[in-house]
């Protein structure tokens, strides 16, 4: 699995102050078990996602710890009150070294 | 949002209203695979920000843009906007071209080789599948259109003959299964009746897209048969005969199948 | 005869090869990684729903929902909640951390099931209290699969 790849975010760009938002966070990845073999008998080594989290203006609002049964593609959806406008950032970080980040915008009125 | 990404949206959005649209009336027998999926599942394939064909689409938007070869070109050279150019083109193939039967994996690899003077794409590489999916998702919501003509009429009969034959060592012919049980249970699930409306698809079984001859191939393996080898003659003419079979039924692709 | 055909094939290394079997977790595994999550506390049923279906076609993706009922406030909101597979190789599934910022509890992703089982989600409260739910679901696979046989 190569370092970083493509991510998606569905939510809305604005909201009403206290509103509760839905965010859609996908991210294209294998989430290779490590309890697969090749035809050949030979095992296919771990390379999962392992952390997710999303950021509001700076401060964590909610996080996910992946284990091996995530599924490939791995899908969240998920709430997040909508206070200030601002920035909410994703990132997703596994093994291998693997990074992806994401942001949207949000304007609250 | 990416910009790319919200046209997409936009696009699939519209497709799938035609796609309802499009419905085959109560007389027609026919039925796309889609129907026995769960709700969820359902939801997977309908809502592009939960389909994991999704990213193949982008993959697919970005190297349609791709300058490649000694030309310099990308599809869009030539092609310009796929949303316009590529409009119904999924719907056509497989198709005649220069009196070969050709499917849109050997069309796409043929204007790589002969245009942009590059070389083809392996069947099933992610590329080829990512560029089958930009091209296919252009259609999405149009009826199937195989035009049978004098010049198809023995490829369309070589594809029957294949689909009615028992194969592999379990003996059995496509017909046998979805044809004349289809909508029975094998093994706990519903038989489909295999109308390709649906490809490239991601297969859950797969983890990945792939396309219908990887699907065909599967099937073949299913029964114990050796698989015709990608590309080849035998799959192309048993394409061609499923897609007529399927003609006049709305193209979902990008699909999502169990 | 038999004995030499036995032999053969044990050279080949293919008697006792089961393809496609995987080690799983038993309801016990399960049990034990549930217990370290809830330490020494008592854990009570409900607070928590689990959306499953009960017939799942291929185990590979297998959407799932989770809600809960709680104020989500300052005060009293859910921390955190676990889902627990009793008969994947591996029990843990995914841990989704809240804050009182989060609205609500209630998240949906898609997880692994290597087989027919019992999924459960505990819900770890504000206050330190323990919730918990179970679905029970069938897994079927395709019937014809891809991979050698």
């Amino acid at each position: 699995m190569s370092k970083t790849s493509r991510t998606l975010i569905t939510m809305p760009k604005t909201a009403s102050k206290g509103e509760i938002i839905e965010i859609k966070a996908i991210v294209q990845h294998d989430m290779e078990t490590g309890f697969r073999h090749t035809e050949q008998g030979k095992l296919i080594p771990r390379d999962i996602i392992r952390v997710f989290t999303c950021q509001y203006n700076g401060a964590e609002v909610f996080k996910a710890d992946f284990f091996p049964a995530v599924g490939a593609n791995p899908l969240l959806i998920f709430t997040v009150i909508a206070t200030t406008s601002g920035t909410l950032q994703f990132s997703w970080a596994g093994d291998d070294g693997y990074l992806a980040t994401n942001q949207s915008q949000i304007t609250v009125t | 949002m990416c910009p790319l990404y919200s046209r997409v949206v936009i696009l699939v959005g519209l497709q799938l209203m035609l796609f309802h649209a499009t419905q085959l009336s109560a007389a027609d027998p026919r039925q796309s695979s889609y129907q026995l999926m769960s709700t969820e599942n359902k939801a997977m394939q309908d809502d592009p920000s939960l389909n994991p064909a999704t990213f193949a689409i982008l993959d697919g938007q970005s190297a349609w843009q791709e300058k490649l070869g000694s030309s310099n070109q990308a599809c869009a050279s030539c092609h310009g906007d796929a949303a316009k150019s590529m409009q119904g083109v999924a719907t056509r193939y497989p198709q005649l071209v220069d009196g070969k039967l050709t499917n849109l994996e050997g069309r796409i690899n043929q204007c790589r080789v002969e245009k942009q003077k590059v070389k083809l794409l392996p069947y099933e590489s992610k590329e080829l599948l990512s560029l089958l999916a930009y091209i296919s998702v252009q259609s999405k919501g149009m009826p199937i259109q195989i035009m049978a003509t004098p010049a198809t009429q023995p490829y369309l009969e070589a594809g029957k003959r294949h689909f009615n034959q028992r194969i592999g060592q379990l003996n059995l012919s496509c017909r046998q299964c979805h044809e004349e049980r289809a909508g029975e249970k094998l093994a706990g699930i519903p038989i489909p009746q295999a109308h390709p409306t649906a490809y490239p698809i991601y297969r859950l079984e797969w983890q990945s897209v792939g396309s219908l001859q990887r699907r065909l191939r599967n099937c073949m393996i299913g029964v114990r048969a050796e698989p015709y080898a990608y590309g080849s003659k035998e799959l192309t003419e048993l394409e061609l005969f499923l897609m007529m079979r399927a003609n006049g039924m709305p193209l979902e692709a990008p699909g999502v199948r169990p | 005869m038999k004995n030499q055909r036995r032999q053969l094939l044990k050279a080949l290394g293919i008697i006792g090869l089961l393809p496609l079997q995987q080690a799983h977790a038993t309801p016990e595994e399960a049990a034990t990684a549930i217990n370290s999550i809830i330490g020494a506390n008592t854990v009570k049923e409900g607070r928590v729903q689990l959306e499953l279906a009960s017939l799942i076609e291929n185990g590979n993706l297998v959407t799932i929902k989770v809600s809960t009922d709680s104020p989500m406030s300052q005060s009293d909101y859910v921390k955190a909640i676990h889902l627990v597979a009793e008969r994947n190789p591996l029990p843990n599934i995914l841990s989704a951390y809240f804050t009182p910022q989060s609205g609500t509890a209630n998240f949906t992703t898609r997880i692994r099931l290597a087989d027919t089982q019992r999924v459960w989600a505990i819900a770890q409260m504000s206050d330190g209290s323990f919730y918990q739910t179970h679905a029970d679901t069938l897994v079927t696979s395709s019937a014809c699969s891809e991979g050698f046989i």
